[in-house]
């Protein structure tokens, strides 16, 4: 059954199943476990940062495509979501539209940029990934009047998955409310599309990826046309992305290009696939619980860090708060040094 | 009943000024095991590569089944039944064995684009995989990563995706290239074997004249991009051309 679930791919490790079974619940328990308002909202934001990396591993890590618009895709579910939410009647309907909507956009925009530069290079695609992501978000911020522009969209959710909804008094000290549905919306959302990418990677189509990854010559030589498999894999990973997005506009009830489009963003995804380990899909886990957690936390650790060595010339400097992305990019290269084929890679190796 | 399946018409290509293979006219037959011999580089690779489409040609036609196969992409030439064994082994390295002759099988069964089963779980496919790896004596290794395989395994494991593939036209380049003297007759065995099952239509580039007279009903002779001798294995290898250019040399490596 656990087998079938995770599609026969075993983390083949006994740390590695430790530690994404302890990730698994405390994602499924975390408004019980982490009740504050803040761990709650890292819970969440990791929830959506695992299937989106987990499917910018599918294009990455499998395909050996590399793009840089997946933060665009991301986008195109989260504009989806807030523009139903802004212009429809409010309700759940809103909700089905505006992810399927940009899921559909971002699928046929993955089809056209695929149709068009995967043919040629794999570099030409990455740069038309990057010029259309970076006209895309100049389009958002310039089209205020729909999207709001830099301001971004603050809209209504159905009520049911707002703290205002109550269903109940409490239930081991924690409010029965609509925060808590909105929570387990995200939460199970994320985990239902993550095993369904673990299916694909595992079905005979991820099977074609991987070869076309290493040696997309023989793939074809072999009967399979590389394009047309590259271009869906390209579809399903923005889909899938956008469905990311989706979940995140329905966590935020807020929508802006910081949240959803900057580049930032894009960076950050290549980092939690790196760290992870590529082509494993359990790295997008380990990837987005190590990136967000040190982001949330990795500034105040320091700043207690940097008070206690009080005292002491330059530590603190190099302590404070504000270096942390210092710190951060320190972390990164020494786990790509130590770690070349991310954490994952290293468990599995060191089994 | 013996047919035309595959003919060149004119296959003609250039690299810069250098005409590479030269207005190569051929038929080659069903049930046919023909070898192509000429020295090193004299196109014998290039033309498997217009045949099987891997470089677009500058001029000529390539036919299979009478239909006119020229612009068509490689993966469509092999769903249509035009297999080929590479010359510089040219797998999946970082995939098993197994793997690797399972994506030819799948690849016959027009699954590829299966998204949500598992592809373990095609049991099918897994044991005409293994099957086949049984038959190149590759079975104990099954498991292997590729590139952790020795020359001679890698060679026989070109072999052996080729015979998943189970196309209408097989191309051997080099087969036994570099493979150690009890290693190579292996793979000939294999190619003897395939001949003698059924019909099949077998296109063989390689150098060892004892394997060729043994194994081919027919010999072509390229030499410098050209179609220099055709004809039965006794008349060619009797010819001029092979006499001079190419045996005196060749029969000493035997
Ligand atoms: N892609 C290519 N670009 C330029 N020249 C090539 C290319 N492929 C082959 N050639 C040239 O064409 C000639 C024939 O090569 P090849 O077909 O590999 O010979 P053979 O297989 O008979 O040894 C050689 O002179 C080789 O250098
Ligand atoms: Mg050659």
């Amino acid at each position: 059954m656990i087998v079938k679930l995770l599609s026969g791919d075993m983390p083949r490790s006994k740390l590695l199943s430790a530690i994404l079974l302890a990730i698994l619940i405390c994602l499924a328990f975390a408004p019980f476990i982490f009740p504050g308002v803040r761990s709650l909202d890292t819970a969440a934001r990791i929830c959506v940062f695992i299937l989106l990396v987990a499917s910018y591993d599918l294009m990455l890590g499998y395909g050996g495509i590399v793009s840089f618009a997946h933060t665009m895709f991301f986008g195109m579910g989260a504009y989806g979501v807030a523009l139903a939410c802004t212009y429809m009647e409010r309700g759940f309907g809103a909700l089905i539209v505006g992810a399927g909507a940009g899921a559909l956009l971002a699928a046929v925009v993955a089809f056209l940029i695929g149709l068009f530069s995967l043919r040629v290079r794999a570099i030409f695609f990455a740069m038309i990934t990057l010029a259309v992501a970076s006209a895309v978000a100049v389009l958002v911020s310039q089209l205020s009047g729909l999207t709001g522009g830099e301001d971004g969209l603050n809209y209504k959710i159905p009520r049911e998955l707002t703290p205002a909804f109550k269903f109940g008094s409490e239930f081991l000290g924690v409010k029965l409310n609509g925060k808590l549905l909105n929570y387990y919306v995200v939460f199970f959302g994320a985990f239902l599309l993550f095993l369904l990418l673990l299916r694909i990677v595992n079905s005979p189509f991820g099977r074609v990826l991987q070869a076309i990854r290493e040696n997309d010559f023989r793939a074809e030589a072999v009967g399979y046309r590389v394009i047309n498999y590259r271009t869906a894999a390209t579809c399903i990973s923005a889909a899938v992305a956008a469905l990311a997005g989706a979940l995140y506009a329905i966590w935020l009830r807020y929508v802006g290009p910081d949240t959803a489009l900057s580049f930032e963003i894009m960076v950050d995804i290549l980092l939690m696939v790196v760290i992870g380990g590529m082509g494993t899909m359990y790295g997008a886990v380990i990837g987005a619980v190590l990136f967000v957690v040190a982001q949330n936390y990795l500034q105040e650790l320091m700043s207690v860090a940097s008070a206690a060595v009080e005292g002491i010339p330059l530590l603190p400097d190099l302590l404070s708060a504000d270096r942390w992305l210092l710190w951060l990019g320190l972390l990164f290269v020494l786990s790509v040094y130590f770690f070349p084929s991310g954490v994952v890679g290293r468990l599995r190796q060191g089994k | 009943m013996s047919r035309v399946i595959l003919q060149t018409h004119d296959l003609t290509v250039r690299f810069g000024g250098h005409v590479a293979v030269d207005h190569v006219s051929c038929a080659f037959r069903t049930g046919e095991l023909t070898a192509i011999v000429g020295p090193n580089g004299a196109g014998k690779t290039t033309y498997f590569n217009l045949i099987s489409g891997q470089i677009p040609s500058s001029e000529g036609r390539v036919e299979l089944n009478g239909r006119d196969i020229t612009r068509a992409s490689v993966s469509d030439r092999c769903a249509r039944g035009i297999g080929r064994a590479f010359q510089l082994t040219n797998l999946f390295p970082d995939l098993s064995v197994l793997e690797n002759v399972r994506l030819v099988i799948q690849s016959k069964a027009k699954m590829g684009f299966s998204l949500f089963s598992m592809a373990d779980s095609h049991r099918d496919v897994t044991d005409r995989a293994k099957a086949v790896l049984e038959k190149v004596k590759l079975f104990d290794l099954r498991d292997q990563v590729v590139s952790a395989l020795s020359h001679g395994n890698q060679r026989k494991l070109e072999v052996a995706m080729l015979i998943a593939l189970d196309p209408a036209v097989y191309m051997f380049d080099e087969p036994t290239a570099g493979m150690s003297v009890d290693e190579a007759p292996v793979v000939l065995d294999l190619i003897a074997e395939l001949k003698a099952e059924k019909d099949r239509t077998i296109l063989l580039v390689e150098h060892k004249m004892d394997v060729i007279r043994t194994l081919a009903d027919r010999i072509i002779v390229l030499h410098n991009g050209m179609l220099a001798a055709d004809g039965d294995p006794v008349t060619v290898m009797a010819s001029d051309v092979v006499q001079e250019a190419y045996m005196g040399k060749e029969l000493e490596d035997v």
